[in-house]
C-alpha cells in the first residue's frame, strides 16, 4: 500500500491556519491584557487559560451542539450564508483556535509584560504615530514572544486529538487529520502506517521543540550585556 | 508466612488466589459500544442474581481488540462481529470453543427530524442534506453493514463526500442525536433507548447487508474465574434473550 500523504498535508494546513488566525486574534487580546488593570481582567486570563485545563471532550462536546445546523454558532452560520461548520475544515480551525488560544495568549502578554510601556513611549515622543510603534518598535523586541507564540500554536493543532476526533467525522481531506489517522490505523491493525506516521510525528515534535528553545536561547543571550 | 504474604500481594494487585476463595468474584468485560444500553440492564439482573460483580469497558469492536491483543485484562469480550472473536481464538487469547452468537444487529437509517423523508431509497437518491453519519467501515461492523446498504442501493459512490464516520456506532448515533448530521445509520437499539422523540426511521431490510452476528467469546484471562463463566451462561439464559431482543437485536 502506498503511503498515504493525505493526512499529513491536511495537518500541516490546519495547524497553519490556525496559527495564523491565532496571531492575528491573540495580539490584540494579549496586549490589552498586558496594558489593562482593570478588575475583570483576571476573569478574562482565566478564560483564555481553559483549553489548558479543560479535557478535550468538554469542548468537543460543546463544539458539537454549537456547531450543528440548530445550535447558536450553526444557526448564525446558516444565516450567513456559509452552512453548518460541523464536520468540515472551517469547523476544525474554529475548535483548533479556541483550542490553541493559551498557548498563543500567553507567551504574547508574557512579552509584552517583559517590555513595558517605555520603549513605546520613547517611540510616541518621537512621533510615532500608534500602528507605527507597535509594528516597527513592540513586534521586533517582542520576537520572541511572537516566536514561541507561533510554534507552539502550530505544534499544539498538530497534537489535537481528542476535540477532531469529536467533531471532525473523520472526512479524508477535510477532517482526517494525522493524529486521528492514526487512531484508525492502530483500530484496524495497520501497525506499519501507523508506525509511520507516529515515528515521523515524534521526531517533528522533537524537532520544533528543540529548534523553539534554541533560538529562544540565542535572543535571550543576545539581549545580554 | 509466605502464603500470608503472598494472599495480601495478591489482595493488593487485585488478583483473585485461585481456590481460596468461592464468594463473589468481578468479571472485567469489553462490550462493543452498540450494546452498550442493553448490557448495562443485563450486568444489573446478573449481579442481583448471581452476586457476582461486572467491570465494563465500552469501545468500537475495533478498539477493545488491539486492546485485548496487547494485554488488556479483558475476560470477556462482546463483539460486535464474528471476524475479532474468531481472531483472538486463533491468536491464542481467547478460549477455543467458547464463542457464540448472543446477538444479531439491525440496521435502521434514523433522522432526529421527524418526516424527513418517507420513500428512504428516494431521499438517498435524491440526496437533500449535507451529512449522513455512520460507523466507521473499517472498525465497526455497523459501518459495514451500512455501506453494504448503500452499495446494493447504488447510492454509495454518490453520497461518499457527504459521509461522516464515527469512531464507533455510539458516536454515529451521537452525531445524528445532536442534529450535526441529518441522518444516520445506526443500530436499531440505539433508537429503542432514544428518548428525544421520534424522529424519522427507516428499518432496514436485513437482507440488504450481510448478518451482524454479534459474538461474545471466553477469553483466556477469565479462564479460570467462575464470574466470567458465569457471565456466558447468564447471556445464553431465557432471561437474558428477552432482554436482548427487547432491546432491539435478534437471537438465535
Amino acid at each position: 500500500m502506498a503511503f498515504d500523504w493525505q493526512p499529513v498535508w491536511l495537518t500541516i494546513k490546519l495547524a497553519s491556519t490556525t496559527t495564523l488566525v491565532l496571531l492575528i486574534v491573540g495580539t490584540p487580546i494579549a496586549w490589552w491584557l498586558a496594558r489593562t488593570h482593570t478588575w475583570y481582567k483576571q476573569a478574562l486570563s482565566a478564560v483564555v487559560a481553559l483549553p489548558l485545563v479543560l479535557p478535550p471532550t468538554v469542548l468537543g462536546f460543546y463544539l458539537l451542539i454549537m456547531l450543528a445546523p440548530d445550535g447558536p454558532v450553526g444557526r448564525l452560520t446558516e444565516t450567513l450564508g456559509i452552512g453548518s461548520l460541523a464536520f468540515t475544515f472551517e469547523g476544525l480551525v474554529f475548535a483548533s483556535v479556541l483550542y490553541s488560544l493559551p498557548f498563543v495568549v500567553q507567551p504574547l502578554q508574557n512579552a509584552f509584560e517583559a517590555l513595558g510601556p517605555r520603549p513605546a513611549e520613547v517611540a510616541a515622543t518621537l512621533r510615532a504615530s500608534p500602528w507605527d510603534r507597535f509594528a516597527t518598535v513592540v513586534i521586533p523586541l517582542a520576537r520572541s514572544g511572537f516566536l514561541t507564540a507561533a510554534v507552539l500554536s502550530f505544534a499544539h493543532t498538530v497534537g489535537e486529538f481528542g476535540v477532531v476526533l469529536m467533531i471532525g467525522g473523520s472526512i479524508p481531506g477535510e477532517t482526517r487529520v494525522l493524529s486521528v489517522a492514526i487512531y484508525e490505523q492502530v483500530e484496524t491493525l495497520e501497525y506499519g502506517q501507523a508506525h509511520l506516521l507516529a515515528a515521523g510525528m515524534l521526531a517533528f515534535s522533537f524537532l520544533v521543540l528543540m529548534t523553539l528553545y534554541l533560538v529562544n536561547g540565542r535572543i535571550t543571550r543576545s539581549h545580554q550585556p | 508466612m509466605k502464603t500470608a504474604i503472598r494472599i495480601i500481594l495478591a489482595a493488593i494487585i487485585g488478583l483473585s488466589v485461585p481456590g481460596t476463595r468461592v464468594e463473589a468474584e468481578e468479571v472485567k468485560i469489553a462490550v462493543a459500544s452498540n450494546f452498550i444500553n442493553a448490557n448495562r440492564e443485563l450486568a444489573r439482573l446478573f449481579e442481583k442474581a448471581t452476586g457476582h460483580a461486572t467491570r465494563i469497558s465500552y469501545g468500537s469492536t475495533g478498539k477493545l481488540y488491539s486492546q485485548i491483543a496487547h494485554g488488556a485484562p479483558f475476560e470477556i469480550f462482546l463483539a460486535a462481529d464474528s471476524q475479532r472473536p474468531v481472531m483472538a481464538e486463533e491468536e491464542g487469547l481467547a478460549v477455543p470453543g467458547s464463542r457464540f452468537i448472543y446477538a444479531k444487529g439491525k440496521l435502521v437509517l434514523w433522522s432526529l427530524k421527524p418526516d424527513l423523508f418517507t420513500d428512504a431509497d428516494r431521499y438517498l437518491k435524491h440526496g437533500s442534506f449535507d451529512h449522513l453519519a455512520l460507523a466507521n467501515p473499517k472498525t465497526a461492523p455497523y459501518g459495514l453493514a451500512a455501506e453494504q446498504v448503500m452499495q446494493r442501493m447504488g447510492v454509495l459512490d454518490s453520497l461518499t463526500p457527504k459521509l461522516v464516520r464515527g469512531e464507533s456506532i455510539a458516536q454515529a448515533f451521537q452525531f445524528a442525536a445532536t442534529g450535526s448530521a441529518e441522518l444516520g445509520f445506526v443500530a436499531s437499539a440505539q433508537i429503542k433507548e432514544w428518548e428525544g422523540g421520534a424522529g424519522t426511521l427507516w428499518e432496514i431490510p436485513p437482507d440488504y447487508y450481510a448478518p451482524i452476528d454479534q459474538v461474545a467469546v471466553l477469553l483466556k484471562k477469565g479462564e479460570a474465574n467462575p464470574a466470567a463463566i458465569a457471565y456466558l451462561e447468564f447471556l445464553r439464559s431465557d432471561t437474558a434473550r428477552k432482554v436482548i431482543e427487547r432491546y432491539g437485536y435478534g437471537v438465535e
